[in-house]
């Protein structure tokens, strides 16, 4: 549905995506994981015909990003990172203004739309300027769906939105899937990798890897451990010194650690903190996360 | 310990609006104490008035001992605020900035030199004195942000989201500094919408509209709750609230 081949975008000086190839298939929710600077927006607005790549090529459902830039933008919907609608029409009046652009009525798609703008519809007077951030998202996710897109493309759909609001983002995104709409969207959240079918991670402009989460998880070859005593803060100083530590960086509630080769044993470790006086001492082998995963991958 | 912010029945409305509905809370020297919250939950709101840029409508509040209706300019002397959206200015060179911050609290000229030359030295940003921010990769940007905003050696800093948009080993060396501030006695109020930076903090105070839902050490608020992490101990309060 989405194939990309060897694009490459530089800005004067700074070269923000460096040959990034990769396929979303028909149906797929598909994730950019990546902090900012990873490329993920310019790699988006290439593809959103918005912006024109240096090298390599694109298609949307095998339209050309460059020569058929004028039906892409009829197949795709689209929502950039920044809130980009009118904020002196009302939250109807923006619905209105959209549907009508992609020459067709909001009744028509009704039933795409309503499970999100239900959630909206008691606001529909107020100007989109003064909603919550939160009503703001769904107005947007409403108007990128109004004209039925084949492919949707959401840009940072949940930076700075709580832990509660992430959830329910990610549920509307899941029942969008399910209707048959081909997702791609960005996030620095690395836990929300969890939640798509396959994610491309990337950093700097460049690709890590690109598999499903669970693949990538599984596809960690390091030895891991959580290590966790009642002083963190001497814990994560005290691992660091150590000459037999690689790794040591704070994940929650524990440490994740790693040895130098991975031939450390758990109880080598302990043994060690042991000597330092730590207390209330926990040292066991974990399974990574995909926050581990990329880390690793950056370190390499 | 000494208490470094008293909050007591604080209320602001904004109209019939309650942004904040009787707060109460003490923030103690040198804690790392985390304000957790949805989105509109009352956090920006309550942070406002805290750094003495906003007034209660009722209550009464204490910021580095100072009055919070009567004293607010010695207030605003003896913290520092860092947000992701405000911190330095990009078109002036780090050590420009220094020099910036350094007048508005008025610290003296060889006080400052001695200061920058440490500051610049810890970051190793040495090299990169003459660099002008808005060239510096974004977790420069955000270490070096939050040094210039404890330079005039605050009583408390203020942190608002602000570890948002980095990679994950940034993310982490910057609480490395926010830890090394911490045992320097610096108070640290941070607000973050990563769980796991919840779990950093000594102690956490979770608000759901307008009111403080939750307040204790991690430990005890996952027990409280019967979670197993903080993001569950988030998802119960936000969630059941509504």
């Amino acid at each position: 549905m989405i194939s990309i081949q060897h694009i490459s975008k530089s800005y004067k000086d700074a070269q923000a995506v460096r040959d990034i190839s990769l396929e979303v298939k028909k149906g797929e929710l598909f994730g950019l994981i990546g902090p900012d600077g990873a490329g993920k927006t310019t790699l988006m607005r290439i593809l959103m015909t918005l912006l024109i790549q240096d090298e390599g090529n694109a298609t949307m459902n095998g339209f050309d990003v460059i020569k058929d830039y004028k039906k892409i933008r009829n197949i795709v919907g689209y929502m950039p990172g920044r809130f980009s609608l009118y904020q002196d029409l009302t939250v109807e009046e923006n619905l209105n203004f959209f549907a009508t652009v992609f020459k067709t009525t909001v009744a028509e798609n009704y039933e795409l739309i309503k499970d999100i703008y239900i959630q909206i519809e008691p606001f529909k007077n107020r100007l989109a300027g003064k909603l919550s951030g939160g009503m703001k998202q769904k107005l947007a996710l409403s108007c990128a769906l109004i004209h039925k897109p084949e492919i949707l493309v959401l840009d940072e759909p949940t930076t700075g939105v709580d832990a509660v609001s992430r959830k329910e983002f990610w549920d509307m995104l899941k029942k969008l899937q399910q209707k048959g709409i081909t997702i791609l969207v960005s996030t620095p959240y690395m836990d929300e990798a969890m939640l798509c079918n396959r994610v491309a991670l990337m950093q700097k402009g460049k690709v890590l890897d690109i598999d499903t989460p669970q693949k990538l998880v599984e596809n960690y070859a390091r030895k891991l451990y959580a290590i966790k005593s009642n002083d963190m803060h001497r814990l994560i100083q005290d691992l660091r010194s150590f000459e037999k530590t690689d790794s040591a960086f704070a994940f929650g509630q524990y440490l994740h650690v790693t040895g130098k080769d991975d031939e450390v044993e758990a109880t080598e470790f302990e043994d060690y903190l042991l000597k330092k006086d730590h207390v209330e001492l926990e040292v066991f082998d974990i399974q990574p996360t995909i926050e581990d995963v990329f880390m690793n991958m950056m370190n390499e | 310990m000494e208490k470094v912010i008293e909050v007591h029945n604080l209320v602001k409305k904004f109209g019939s609006f309650v942004a904040n509905d009787h707060l109460n809370f003490d923030v103690f020297q040198g804690e790392i104490f985390g304000f957790l919250g949805a989105n509109g939950a009352g956090k920006t709101t309550a942070m406002k008035i805290l750094c003495g840029l906003s007034s209660p409508t009722s209550g009464q509040v204490k910021v580095a001992g100072f009055d919070i209706y009567k004293e607010t300019e010695k207030i605003k002397r003896n913290i520092g605020y860092m947000s992701q959206k405000f911190s330095l200015y990009e078109d002036m060179t780090i050590a420009e900035n220094i020099r910036f911050f350094s007048g508005i609290y008025g610290i003296s000229p060889k006080n400052r030199k001695e200061k920058q030359d440490k500051l610049l030295k810890d970051l190793d940003l040495e090299s990169a004195k003459d660099s002008l921010i808005g060239s510096l990769p974004l977790g420069w940007k955000q270490k070096l942000a939050f040094s210039v905003a404890i330079f005039h050696d605050p009583k408390i800093v203020f942190l608002d989201e602000p570890t948002g948009g980095v990679d994950p080993i940034t993310r982490r060396k910057f609480w490395d500094l926010i830890y090394e501030a911490s045992d320097r006695g610096i108070t640290i109020f941070v607000t973050t919408h990563y769980m796991d930076e919840a779990e950093y903090c000594n102690r956490v105070s979770i608000m759901n509209e307008g009111r403080i839902e939750a307040l204790d050490t991690p430990d005890n608020l996952k027990k409280q709750f019967g979670a197993k992490n903080m993001d569950e101990v988030f998802l119960k309060i936000a969630r059941n609230v509504e």
